[in-house]
């Protein structure tokens, strides 16, 4: 399906408000929409709201052998995928531009940060290495992906707990998850020169800067595209404001997970089924109800009884030869042409005929 | 896990024992849904089961390839997509039993040479998880509008080793059954849209599951009932 194009009178209008320092939803020109981050029954799910855009990420992990390369490193793989649910624009299977951009930068910024001791990852060395797979999906497109889908990331692997590990000898087997102890740097994408621009600032933006930082202040990786010339000044000055922003951002991910955290330890209700809103009128749940269950017993008696039996019979199978065994006579050939049955020769007795009415058993 | 029973209401993880099995089994889970919730499809919806999520969006009627459309009626298309790695068989299965589920609702003969596209994101996955679809689709195309001859809803039977019929089992359950029969009921007769089984049975197993489901959809109708009255209390 091909997406809306902008009309010009928008995107005047859009370009003018920029200008005038003013949004589309009211923001401040350095302001973040609402995020709300909430994780799942299962360790390593978490999806992400920023705005109305909303992100799925899911990390699992599996026992593989290690590259030849890098026989004590464990491997890392991450997916993002623009689902269609997002924009009536993103079709299955296409490679699009996008997708390869995001996928791209969200490998960047994890894998290189090595925000994921790698090292720790192996078993046994040369042998078995776990296999870490994250996979972002991509639910709702309302502008400023990269971030979502980095926050969504960083969150599900803070919450991720990687299986643990007995060791005897030559067998490897895998315990319950338990607690482990790798908390990665948190790394998180914000976007440029209109922090979180939405979907229709998105549109007119003639350029893009990611900055990669964690909350120590470290750049991980910047990337600008566009072909936007930007001057010293303006790079640093956007390097301040995304250090604030990180730092923001950081702490309402951990925020998040102690929160979790604590539901869990306490046994409460947790994962996606609690954290959907009561209180809204799109929304009603149910209670465990119970069904009736009395009369289902005769129902389903008085309907045997009352249907006929079929008066088909099968016809048994005939032993043709050791391990083939035919069913079915078959119909008339209705493949062969008039003229060529005077060419070959039919001596058979039994006639060939459709695969539906003859049913051939070869067993080997 | 969170594991809901009818008897006790403890809070965290709790297994099933087998005298609890007995007053359950006839039990649907907490169900709950959500419409609305995304900005971009016409049509969006969650459905929960239990601990079983899935988020439906819905696009349509839309613009359709030329290679798809169809010259009188509107071309359904279902996309399930799983929460870990690329879409296999078992998703493919699953999106044709959706697909000619919402083809015998839909009244496709209104919007000729369009598409009526249905994604599916799973969300969770703890039992019973086409049904669950069948119902997230459901809510959604009724979310977008789109006309429809009957609401259809689907239950999940599955038969334990000892012949007892548990209806909306969990993966454990599922699991350790030796029989899975999933339903789609539709609204207004309560006939069988469609049936999904896997496994091995009886006939006068299945006839019960039958029964079974369609006594427990009058359950969901109803909720989608009550669903929709809530939705538009609110307009005089």
């Amino acid at each position: 399906m091909r997406d809306t194009p902008l009309s010009n009178c928008e995107r005047l209008f859009l370009l003018k408000a920029i200008e005038a320092k003013k949004r589309l939803d009211g923001r401040q020109t350095y302001d973040y929409r609402n995020i709300k981050i909430t994780f799942g029954t299962d360790y390593g799910c978490c999806s992400v709201e920023l705005g109305k855009t909303r992100v799925l990420c899911q990390v699992s992990c599996e026992l593989v052998p290690p590259k030849d390369s890098r026989p004590t490193e464990g491997i890392m793989f991450f997916n993002l995928e623009l689902s269609p649910m997002a924009s009536p624009a993103f079709e299955p299977n296409r490679q699009s531009e996008l997708l390869v951009t995001l996928n791209r930068q969200l490998e960047r910024c994890l894998r290189n940060s090595k925000c994921i001791d790698t090292e720790s990852l192996c078993v046994v060395s040369g042998e078995k290495v776990w296999q870490i797979r994250v996979d972002v999906h991509v639910l709702n497109q309302d502008g400023n992906l990269m971030d979502a889908a980095s926050i969504a990331a960083i969150s599900a692997l803070s919450h991720f707990r990687r299986p643990d590990v007995a060791i005897q000898g030559q067998d490897v087997t895998v315990v319950s998850p338990e607690t482990a102890e790798k908390r990665p740097r948190l790394f998180i994408c914000i976007s440029y020169l209109l922090v979180d621009p939405c979907e229709r600032e998105e549109r007119v933006k003639d350029g893009l800067l990611v900055i990669a930082m964690n909350k120590h202040r470290e750049i991980c990786s910047i990337q600008s595209s566009g072909g936007i010339m930007l001057l010293k000044d303006q790079v640093l000055r956007c390097s301040k404001i995304a250090s604030v922003k990180v730092s923001e951002i950081t702490e309402l991910i951990n925020k998040a997970l102690e929160n979790d955290r604590k539901i869990r330890k306490e046994g409460g209700k947790f994962g996606f089924a609690e954290s959907m809103p009561k209180e809204r009128i799109t929304t009603l749940k149910r209670d465990d109800a119970p069904v009736e269950m009395t009369d289902v017993k005769e129902t389903a008696s008085d309907i045997v009884n009352r249907t006929e039996t079929t008066t088909e019979v099968v016809p048994s199978p005939v032993l043709v030869a050791m391990g083939t065994a035919q069913v079915g006579e078959g119909i008339v050939n209705s493949w062969a042409l008039d003229e060529d049955e005077e060419d070959e020769p039919q001596t058979e007795d039994r006639k060939t005929g459709t695969v539906s009415d003859v049913c051939f058993c070869a067993v080997e | 896990m969170t594991l809901k029973s009818a008897s006790c209401a403890t809070r965290g993880l709790c297994l099933r024992t087998m005298t609890e099995l007995d007053q359950s089994c006839s039990v649907l889970r907490e169900y709950g849904s959500e419409q609305s919730l995304l900005s971009k499809p016409d049509g969006s919806s969650t459905f929960v089961q239990g601990d079983t999520s899935i988020l439906a969006g819905v696009y349509g009627p839309a613009e359709v390839k030329v290679s798809k459309e169809i010259y009188d009626r509107a071309t359904v298309e279902v996309l399930i997509q799983p929460k870990m790695g690329l879409p296999g068989v078992r998703e493919r299965t699953r999106e044709q039993c959706v697909r000619e589920t919402c083809k015998a609702a839909l009244l496709l003969t209104l919007h000729p040479r369009s598409s009526v596209t249905v994604i599916l994101q799973v969300i969770h996955d703890d039992g019973s998880l086409l049904s669950c679809c069948l119902n997230a689709a459901c809510m959604a195309l009724m979310d977008a509008g789109l006309p429809m001859s009957h609401l259809f809803c689907s239950v999940t039977c599955a038969i334990s080793k000892e012949g007892q019929i548990i209806i909306d089992p969990t993966a454990r359950q599922e699991k350790e059954c030796r029989a899975l029969l999933t339903f789609a009921i539709e609204s207004v007769e309560c006939n069988v849209l469609m049936s999904s089984t896997t496994g091995s049975f009886s006939v006068q197993e299945l006839q019960q599951c039958i029964a079974i489901s369609q006594k427990a959809s009058e359950q969901i109708f109803q909720f989608y009932r009550d669903s929709v009255k809530r939705r538009y209390s609110k307009i005089k």
